[in-house]
């Protein structure tokens, strides 16, 4: 079976939970190949853990400089991997850096790329994906026709589930050109919080304008907290200050689909509903009794949210306790 | 310096934007045509940047005819010149083929700087910037919300998913910037009156000499298989809060057993 490759995507020697993912994509294509890019001794400390997610096959793409550049190292660290495997795929989670990797990586191979899939498949021996448009209005599956398909996934859109293997690690020489590539001075990694993810959530209570104020948003995390799920916000919330940006949801926020969506004080625009209308169980709490909201909320209430979302929280714990 | 804003015209997201069911592309009737709201933040960019240092911005955008009306907005904002990568030859592009026309485009200005929003509300690919980055030999710094320039030298802070970086590259590189870097400027009287001298240069698959081979909807490096259309969500119980709201979301939760 042809090679799949896998973009690992890792930080300060932790395996980010997307690689998993893509591994168990990776499996349904061919035989999964991790490609590690980090400097010299990276995939010594990986490989191992890699193989548990299930990569057959370890390429090392380790080099002094894979750290202080951005982007061009994995492009580089991929496109060697690719020439010794002539692999039947090439797979990167669709998040900012794999999108930018995966636009060079298409031109440096000459190949298709089809991004932010939330599905693939093997169909007669050929790489299809699927992908969802408009939040999530239509489905459609491509194909590739010229080169090797390389296609970026959304992260939490595959479920993981590993076959362990005991990888063979290959290393491969890579080359970075400083003339094509920014340097990063510093980065500054968001804490992580108590709370799941928001694209991992199985519930999310996002509050909008409605909230009022960066005070007031206590209202909304007590509720997630109460429910064990992620926090979200509007737009028109995230720039209005009441709460940061990276929580965004909609159409140039993070997508959401989780099993229940809680809408506190959002009036329900369309480009908040592109990305949470595909939600299993939406609930909306809204003093407007025709805010748009209303019309895909499986369960509505013409409130306050005030009075609404802190009695909601105190039933959830009680009938918790 | 010279700066080149890349635009696109795409489906208003405030209307109902739809694919056709015969072949699952665009369905350019469908909607209302605008300038997406992310590349008016490239624009606007792009004036702070000359009006700070001096230079040009000249807007480029690939797309059919009505496309002019992008980027006439564009020069009504502020923009000095615009050129527009026009040729039936292009229809049905993908992002691969989109780049090396647009590619071929900025190669014919000599620009410092070439801005792009991070992604398009249509496409979502988020990957032309890199593209176009690849293909011209330049760095790239994309998703930034911020973005100095000093002397050759550029500076951002760069969005990732697991917080910010701040990144440097030299000029001439391509940079994508991400809804929070500014709020655009509306074009006023006096900027859509000028607009309309402003020149606006068009360019086909002969003047950027790619091969006719290679272009359209036919040579795509991509093909849509099938599609299909998600059934509409229906609205389901609403009830005015008489104080008891609270305790019937909980009822209605724990009855469908999610809580
Ligand atoms: C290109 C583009 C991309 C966009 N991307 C996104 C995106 O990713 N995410 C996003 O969310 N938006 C996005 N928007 C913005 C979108 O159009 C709306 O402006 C935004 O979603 C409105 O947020 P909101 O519902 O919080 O605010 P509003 O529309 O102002 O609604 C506030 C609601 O709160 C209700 N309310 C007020 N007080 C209370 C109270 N005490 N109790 C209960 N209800 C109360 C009001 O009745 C009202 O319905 C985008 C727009 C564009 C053009």
């Amino acid at each position: 079976m042809a090679e799949v490759l896998v973009l690992v995507d890792h930080h300060d020697g932790v395996v980010r939970k997307v690689t998993a993912e893509l591994l168990t994509a990776a499996a349904r294509l061919g035989t999964p190949a991790a490609v590690v890019v980090g400097k010299p001794g990276t995939v010594e400390s990986l490989a191992a853990e890699l193989g548990a997610l299930g990569a057959a096959i370890v390429y090392a793409a380790e080099s002094d400089d894979a750290a202080g550049f951005l982007i061009t190292p994995q492009v580089a660290g991929l496109a060697a991997a690719a020439a010794a495997a002539t692999p039947a795929a090439i797979l990167v989670p669709a998040t900012v850096d794999g999108r930018e990797i995966s636009g060079r990586l298409a031109v440096r191979l000459n190949s298709g790329l089809l991004a932010d899939a939330v599905d693939v498949e093997s169909i007669d021996g050929e790489v299809v994906a699927t992908q969802s448009v408009f939040g999530g209005e239509y489905t459609v599956r491509y194909r590739v026709t010229t080169g090797v398909p390389i296609i970026s996934i959304r992260p939490n859109a595959v479920e993981a589930a590993p076959t362990a293997a005991s990888p063979q690690v290959v290393p491969v020489q890579i080359t970075i050109d400083p003339a094509i590539s920014a340097t990063v001075i510093a980065d500054h990694p968001e804490p992580i919080g108590d709370r799941p993810e928001l694209g991992a959530a199985s519930v999310v209570v996002s509050g909008g304008r409605g909230v009022g104020s960066a005070d007031n948003f206590h209202v909304v995390e007590e509720l997630a907290d109460s429910l064990g799920g992620a926090v979200g916000a509007s737009r028109a919330a995230v720039d209005s200050g009441y709460y940061p940006p990276q929580f965004q949801v909609g159409q140039t926020g993070t997508t959401v689909s989780p099993q229940v969506y809680i809408a506190l004080g959002i009036s329900g625009a369309i480009q908040h509903r592109a990305g949470m209308q595909t939600s299993k169980t939406i609930i909306a709490v809204n003093k407007d009794s025709e805010a748009p909201i209303f019309e895909i909320a499986d369960f509505g209430v013409v409130g306050d949210l005030f009075t609404v979302a802190p009695l909601l929280t105190g039933a959830v714990k009680a009938r918790k306790s | 310096m010279d700066i080149a804003v890349l635009i696109k015209q795409v489906p208003d997201t405030y209307s109902e934007r739809k694919l056709r069911e015969q072949d699952w592309t665009l369905d350019r009737d469908a909607a209302d045509a605008v300038l997406d709201e992310i590349d008016s933040r490239g624009v606007e960019t792009a004036l702070q940047l000359t009006e700070a240092k001096g230079g040009e911005v000249t807007v480029v955008t690939m797309g059919p005819d009505r496309a002019t009306e992008t980027l006439r907005k564009a020069l009504a904002m502020g923009a000095h010149k615009a050129v527009h990568v026009l040729d039936d030859g292009l229809a049905g592009s993908d992002a691969l083929q989109t780049s090396a026309a647009l590619a071929a485009a900025i190669r014919t200005l000599s620009v410092d700087l070439v801005i792009a929003g991070n992604e398009s509300t249509d496409g979502r690919t988020g990957s032309v910037p890199s593209m176009l980055a690849e293909r011209l030999g330049l760095p790239q710094v994309t998703s930034v919300r911020t973005l100095e320039i000093d002397g050759t030298t550029l500076r951002a802070e760069r969005v990732h998913d697991g917080g910010y970086s701040e990144v440097t590259a030299s000029l001439p590189a391509v940079v994508s910037v991400i809804e929070k870097i500014n709020e655009p400027r509306y074009p006023n009287f006096k900027g859509i009156m000028a607009a309309k001298k402003k020149p606006v240069s068009t360019l086909g698959i002969g003047d950027l000499g790619l091969d006719p081979s290679t272009t359209g909807l036919a040579n795509a490096a991509s093909q849509v298989l099938d599609g299909a259309a998600r059934p509409p969500r229906t609205a389901g119980e609403k009830v005015a809060d008489d104080g008891s709201g609270g305790t019937k979301v909980a009822e209605f939760l724990a009855a469908a057993r999610l809580i």
